[in-house]
């Protein structure tokens, strides 16, 4: 028999055996279906955590002649699927130098910031700061949007059952928990923990501004903002959540066994984790020294990081929470209908 | 590596040969127990853990439902179901300490971080009396080997033991190959863990002649039987017929060994079968397909070329559970015998003969439905539907060889019995080796892993206390 790395080929011998169906949703979600449409391949791939719980379990690894591997083989059917949906397509092409003009835009203005109290306005103006990130912001969100939306759509078509607000409470529950990253390997766990720091290191920054934004426009009050008021306390807390969160990530990744991982999503994986990482390091250092002259050329930094980080949002490795996330919402929806095949 | 390897020098005070979860059980249950354990494993890291490896639960009794059993099970009506398969060929006081102990083993193995889950999918039925290893079999034992490694026993992979010394009943040393070289190693007590012969291709022709080069191993390649041949010869009484395997019906393409569950074919009973004359020559549904699918290896092992083909239209397509390879497709019958090599005649004759003695009646495939046939021989009893919706499928067939019934025997220790009547003082047997001493003949599902876990944590046991005499 001819064996090669077809999909189709390594999932109907997983199909045959089920023995994984009880580690996460990719196993049901595939006993769904016999014949798999680059659709049902394509929300497969993102229904999996990369918990690489089956590939240890699975008595078909090389050196078997099945030579199964399905977490590497979902891995680069995932990475193919984020370049597929990414909207606007020539985008891509243009992170780098956009990334390169954010940072020069920022640090090259930094030659004529003096400030000397905390006065953030004074070195960049409010207006600017409102205007290049709600911009910024705005059109990460729009581009995300549109690429969900045609990760969704890639994925085949799928009807909400009856009970479909249910579902997608049933799925939000299951992405910030990482419920299917939480495997019993030692690894698995790991990285569902520094997961976790990360992901809400980032709600937390993310509350941190949105606090100060309404202290600015509601109350009227000024940054910098005291140290111990909400905007300051959630930055704090979210800023040393998001620095242990990469580096764990980071280090957990290049310890990771080479069979399952797929090498060419590396440079989108570490560059995401060094942009969060940068971000909150940078955020962390403008708080300690806001007092001092260094705060001007610290803030520039600090917001070059985080619009670098924007622009490379719809084409990195931040796309994977929302396609999985979607995903999820998926099989939420299969499960609940009753109208599901399921094969036997 | 072989070379740094002191195994010369070193004495242990339990060596057990074979690492699949008998093996493992009995270095865990060794370890537990005090003693040095050395395990030598004959296949490569990679493929280590023997049929271990393609196992998914143990049996268990319980009185109460748990975590991952639905109801009860008690111990009467798991020693009678037990019963019904083996007709007899089973030693009802090992029996009842296998079903008596398989619930607190399970906790047991829990404890060294095997993990359990609830029957999932297509195997409902096994919910109330087997627990499912989470991920099966292969990563119950690389939940073992980790928690072997950590607890200091000593694993050997690429080792076979190629020879025991035993006097008079009792093992002195052993031979064990280490890249290519023989190594002697020494230990107070053994555990032969080292299952049947299904994989010694030699020795299955010996038993079954020519047809046995037909035959399809489901398993490791490593289960030669080298281990149980030598306990034997040297004066160890044997269990279980030495003429029988148990043997299913798998897809003719799958690999010689290791091709494990999903090479199993459920179509069977859903169409019919014939062999490469072209001949039906068994009844196809004379009972519900999980009591009857571990007839076919056999009857297919008796047919000419030991190749037979389960042919039946679109009808049923999606009804059993699929397998590994897709089924040859064609638009006709004279089409699909010529795809498969058969003769076209014959097998056009055989399919028109078939449906014109089905008598109508309501299909159903979860129940013995009565769908039969009338004036043809064999006869089907039931499921029988014309095969005449096109496209037409057929898969071909092999006898896929399970594991062998022949043993050694074995008190409730898990002492070898020697023909003179005692027990070894430090020979312990467990897993398939001594499987035979329970289930003679037949097969229920599971018992296989729970006499593995049950007799490997108690030989692992007596040896370490034999080690300490």
């Amino acid at each position: 028999m001819p064996h090669n790395s077809d999909p189709q080929r390594v999932m109907a011998i997983c199909n045959a055996c089920r023995y994984c169906e009880g580690y996460c949703a990719v196993f049901p979600a595939m006993e769904r279906q016999t014949v798999f449409s680059p659709a049902d391949l394509n929300y497969l791939a993102n229904l999996c955590h990369n918990c690489a719980e089956c590939y240890y379990a699975c008595p078909y690894t090389p050196p078997h002649e099945f030579a199964v591997n399905v977490p590497k083989m979902l891995a680069e059917i995932r990475a193919q699927s984020y370049r597929e949906c990414a909207w606007p397509h020539w985008y891509g092409g243009t992170i780098l130098p956009a990334l390169a003009v954010c940072l020069l835009v920022f640090l090259w203005g930094a030659r004529g910031a003096t400030a000397q109290s905390a006065d953030f306005y004074a070195v960049i103006p409010h207006s600017n700061m409102i205007a290049t990130f709600g911009f910024a912001a705005g059109s990460v969100l729009a581009m995300v949007i549109v690429g969900v939306l045609r990760f969704w759509r890639k994925s085949g078509p799928v009807t909400a059952p009856p009970s479909g607000m249910q579902s997608i409470v049933t799925a939000l529950r299951d992405a910030m928990t990482l419920r299917y990253l939480s495997g019993g390997t030692r690894d698995s766990n790991a990285r569902r923990w520094f997961h976790h720091f990360t992901f809400y290191g980032f709600l937390l920054c993310f509350a941190s501004t949105t606090a100060a934004a309404m202290d600015h426009y509601l109350l009227g009050l000024r940054a910098p903002y005291p140290s111990l008021s909400v905007p300051v306390i959630l930055g704090t807390l979210g800023g040393i959540a998001l620095l242990i969160g990469p580096a764990g990530l980071y280090f957990i990744k290049r310890r990771r066994d080479p069979a399952i991982s797929d090498p060419g999503q590396n440079g989108a994986d570490v560059s995401f984790l060094a942009l969060l990482f940068a971000t909150s390091l940078t955020g962390l250092l403008l708080l300690a020294l806001r007092d001092t002259s260094e705060m001007g050329i610290l803030l520039r930094l600090h917001l070059g990081i985080v619009l670098a980080l924007f622009v490379t949002m719809p084409y990195g490795k931040f796309v994977h929470g929302a396609y999985r996330f979607a995903a999820l919402i998926r099989y939420a929806f299969e499960t609940a209908s009753p109208a599901t095949r399921k094969v036997r | 590596m072989a070379k740094e390897l002191p195994l010369v020098d070193a004495q242990f005070d339990a060596a057990v040969i074979g690492g699949g979860n008998a093996g493992m059980c009995a270095a865990l249950s060794a370890r537990e127990a005090g003693a040095s354990v050395l395990v030598l494993e004959s296949a490569p890291r990679e493929m280590r853990g023997g049929n271990s490896r393609h196992t998914r639960n143990m049996r268990c009794m319980h009185e109460a439902p748990t975590d991952v059993l639905e109801g009860a099970y008690f111990e009467d009506e798991y020693l009678a179901d037990l019963l019904k398969v083996t007709a007899g060929e089973t030693d009802p006081r090992l029996a009842r300490i296998a079903i008596r102990e398989s619930l607190a083993t399970s906790a047991w193995m829990r404890g060294h971080g095997v993990r359990f889950q609830p029957a999932l999918g297509g195997t409902l039925h096994l919910g109330r009396t087997n627990a499912f290893f989470l991920g099966g079999g292969k990563a119950l034992l690389n939940a073992c080997y980790a928690a072997a490694e950590q607890q200091g026993v000593r694993v050997l992979y690429d080792a076979e033991v190629a020879g025991l010394n035993i006097s008079r009943g009792a093992f002195e040393s052993g031979t064990v190959m280490l890249e290519g070289e023989p190594v002697t190693f020494r230990a107070k007590a053994l555990v032969a863990a080292a299952g049947g012969f299904e994989s010694n291709l030699e020795w299955l022709e010996e038993v079954w002649g020519e047809a046995a080069r037909n035959f399809l191993i489901r398993g490791t390649p490593h289960n030669k039987g080298k281990i149980l041949k030598s306990l034997l010869e040297n004066g160890v009484e044997s269990v279980g017929d030495p003429r029988q395997c148990h043997a299913i019906a798998i897809d003719a393409r799958s690999p010689k060994f290791d091709g494990g569950i999903v090479t199993r074919l459920d179509s069977l009973p859903l169409g019919i079968v014939v062999n490469q004359n072209g001949r039906r020559f068994e009844d196809e549904g004379a009972d519900l397909w999980p009591k009857r699918y571990a007839i076919w290896g056999r009857l297919i092992a008796l047919q000419p070329g030991q190749i037979a083909y389960s042919i039946f239209d679109s009808k049923v397509r999606g009804r059993f559970m699929p397998s590994v390879f897709p089924p040859v497709c064609a638009q006709s019958i004279p089409e699909l015998a010529a795809s498969l090599g058969l003769p076209v005649d014959a097998t056009v004759r055989t399919v028109n003969e078939f449906n014109q003695a089905v008598v109508p009646g309501r299909f159903d495939h979860t129940v013995l439905d009565g769908c039969r046939t009338e004036g043809i021989t064999p006869p089907k009893s039931n499921w029988a539907q014309t095969i005449a919706s096109p496209p037409f499928l057929a898969f071909p067939l092999r006898p896929g060889i399970t594991f062998t019934y022949l043993g050694v025997r074995v008190a409730e220790s898990a002492a070898v019995r020697l023909k003179d009547g005692d027990a070894s003082s430090n020979i312990f047997a467990a897993g398939e080796i001594m499987a035979g001493n329970i289930l003679g003949q037949g097969y229920l599902a599971g018992i296989g892993m729970t006499i593995g876990a049950v007799f490997g944590r108690i030989a692992g046991r007596q040896a370490a206390r034999a080690a300490q005499l």
